[in-house]
């Protein structure tokens, strides 16, 4: 037998798990319950209720992606510069949270943002007025933030860290202040991780459903919920898959978008 | 001198600010894990009384025997077609070995959710019955590649030329795959096999599209938390948050976290 025979079994189940059931999301897309062709699917999405939500998704994930990028830049930033000498444990605690499972951090975050959570007791002993939180855009974004923030540290500061510093060092030398090395050697010089970063944190951030739904109790409606809703209570997968497929091709164009970017980024490896 | 030591403490202050961002609520959660009031709102002592609910519940040991035999499952099939379909990729001409690459990306650059439906079609499709066994496919589906990228590394770094030694002393091909292969690359098919295991016992979105009559602990807590805020949830977070914990420091131990 040749040695190559042994991958059979593999590429076999790859075929069968993954590439057939996308295939089914396509031929769901285009025919109706019945299964005959049609456009339909389509032209329903494209109504102004869908593409409402559609935005939402878009704008909610660009914000929690610039303020991933916000705070995880100068977090990466310092991580990589030489002032600490446990760097190296302080990035395993970063990255730690990213492991334990998103519903779970997520559900953290409701205890702190309820009506009767952990927030508004502390702020209600302090005398201030308790304050609505959970149900408000800014509480999905910032659950989003939470769970998504270690995703752009983490190809930052690998970037950063196999950076030659005495590059840093020669800017210093030819005259560059401090603020001038950042934005003249150190941020043109990190893209490839600023890439990948916002590709692991903007394209799950697009497509999440429970997060929404757990700090919002369903007052902020995403793709994702739609998507949910379709396949699970209203059964109306043709629908589902239509929104699916949309949803899909966008990531890819934009994950293409980014490649061209940065050709040599190996971004959106991970999530 | 003054000045580089006051930047530093201002990074050491930022960096506290972020970890305790990241920590606080996972801290909080841990202990009202053992408050005595169901309000997250006082602490009125310390119990144990979460987690006895939480082993009497049957619907929750139920759901942590589906998770626990899907993982295993999951893991060792995963392992073994993961494994072979490195060594047999590294054999492969390059073009087809490059369709097999990129086809082991699609699951991973394919939103869970989109992953989820497309399961969940082709089984109603084939009426196939969504339990626990349409789970285990799928998680093994989404496993392997984590096997496949950590295996083939290893395969990289082995010297090509001890297989055909093996083959040449008198070894068959199976012998040669079992006394010199497997052995040289097995840091690599535990390291796999470890991290398939912690996706599998993390998942929620794909088991949640591709299963109705069993739930795993990740489906529970959603469907509690969609309720509202549970004690038992709390204790159950935190023993699912300990047990990720011990596994990735076992992994940790291997790899190095980064470079996963």
């Amino acid at each position: 037998m040749k040695r190559s025979w042994y991958a059979s079994p593999y590429a076999l189940w790859m075929v069968l798990f993954t590439v057939v059931p996308l295939l089914f999301v396509c031929w769901y897309a285009f025919t109706t319950p019945s299964g005959a062709f049609t456009l339909d699917n389509f032209s329903k999405i494209a109504q102004p209720m869908y593409l409402l939500v559609l935005w939402d998704s878009l704008r909610l994930a660009l914000y929690c992606t610039a303020l991933c990028l916000l705070i995880g830049y100068p977090t990466a930033y310092f991580l990589a510069s030489r002032d600490f000498s446990r760097a190296q444990s302080l990035v395993v605690l970063i990255i730690v949270p990213m492991w334990m499972n998103f519903l779970l951090r997520t559900y953290a975050m409701m205890t702190l943002l309820e009506d009767n959570g952990v927030l508004n007791t502390l702020m209600r002993a302090m005398g201030l007025p308790g304050m609505k939180m959970i149900g408000t855009e800014g509480a999905v974004v910032l659950g989003m933030v939470y769970n998504y923030l270690p995703f752009m540290v983490l190809p930052i500061y690998t970037v950063l860290k196999k950076m030659d510093y005495s590059v840093i060092e020669a800017a210093q030398d030819l005259g560059c202040n401090p603020l001038q090395v950042v934005s003249r050697v150190v941020l043109p010089m990190s893209i490839p991780g600023v890439v990948s970063g916002i590709t692991m944190v903007f394209m799950p951030a697009v497509t999440t459903f429970s997060i929404s739904r757990l700090l919002s109790s369903g007052m902020v409606y995403l793709v994702g919920d739609m998507i949910e809703d379709y396949f699970i209570s209203m059964n109306n997968r043709n629908v589902g898959s239509s929104i699916s497929l949309v949803m899909l091709v966008l990531i890819i164009l934009s994950i293409g978008f980014l490649r061209k970017v940065d050709p040599d980024s190996e971004g959106g490896g991970l999530w | 001198m003054v000045r580089t030591h006051r930047a530093k403490a201002l990074k050491g202050a930022y960096l506290a600010l972020v970890l305790a961002f990241l920590y606080i609520p996972i801290v909080i959660m841990i202990a009202l894990s053992f408050n005595k009031s169901v309000s997250r709102a006082e602490w009125t002592g310390f119990t144990l009384d979460w987690y006895a609910k939480l082993f009497q519940s049957k619907q929750i040991m139920a759901a942590l025997r589906v998770t626990l035999e899907v993982a295993v499952l999951a893991t060792a099939v995963s392992t073994v077609i993961g494994t072979l379909g490195a060594i047999g990729m590294q054999a492969m001409n390059t073009g087809m070995a490059n369709v097999l690459v990129n086809m082991s990306y699609l699951p991973m650059t394919t939103p869970d959710i989109v992953t989820g439906v497309s399961l969940m079609l082709m089984f109603v499709f084939t009426k196939v019955p969504m339990g626990k066994w349409t789970m285990l496919m799928a998680h093994i589906a989404f496993d392997t590649p984590y096997v496949l990228f950590s295996v083939m590394p290893k395969l990289r770094q082995m010297n090509p030329n001890l297989y055909e030694a093996a083959l040449d002393l008198g070894c068959s091909p199976l012998q040669a795959l079992y006394k010199v292969i497997l052995p040289e690359i097995s840091p690599g098919i535990v390291t796999g096999a470890l991290l398939a295991f912690t996706m599998s016992l993390d998942d929620f979105v794909i088991s949640y599209f591709t299963s109705n009559t069993d739930q795993n602990l990740a489906m529970i807590v959603y469907s509690a938390a969609r309720r509202g805020v549970e004690p038992t949830m709390y204790a159950l977070s935190t023993l699912m948050f300990v047990a990720i914990m011990a596994l990735l420091l076992a992994v940790n131990r291997r790899s190095g976290l980064e470079n996963i």
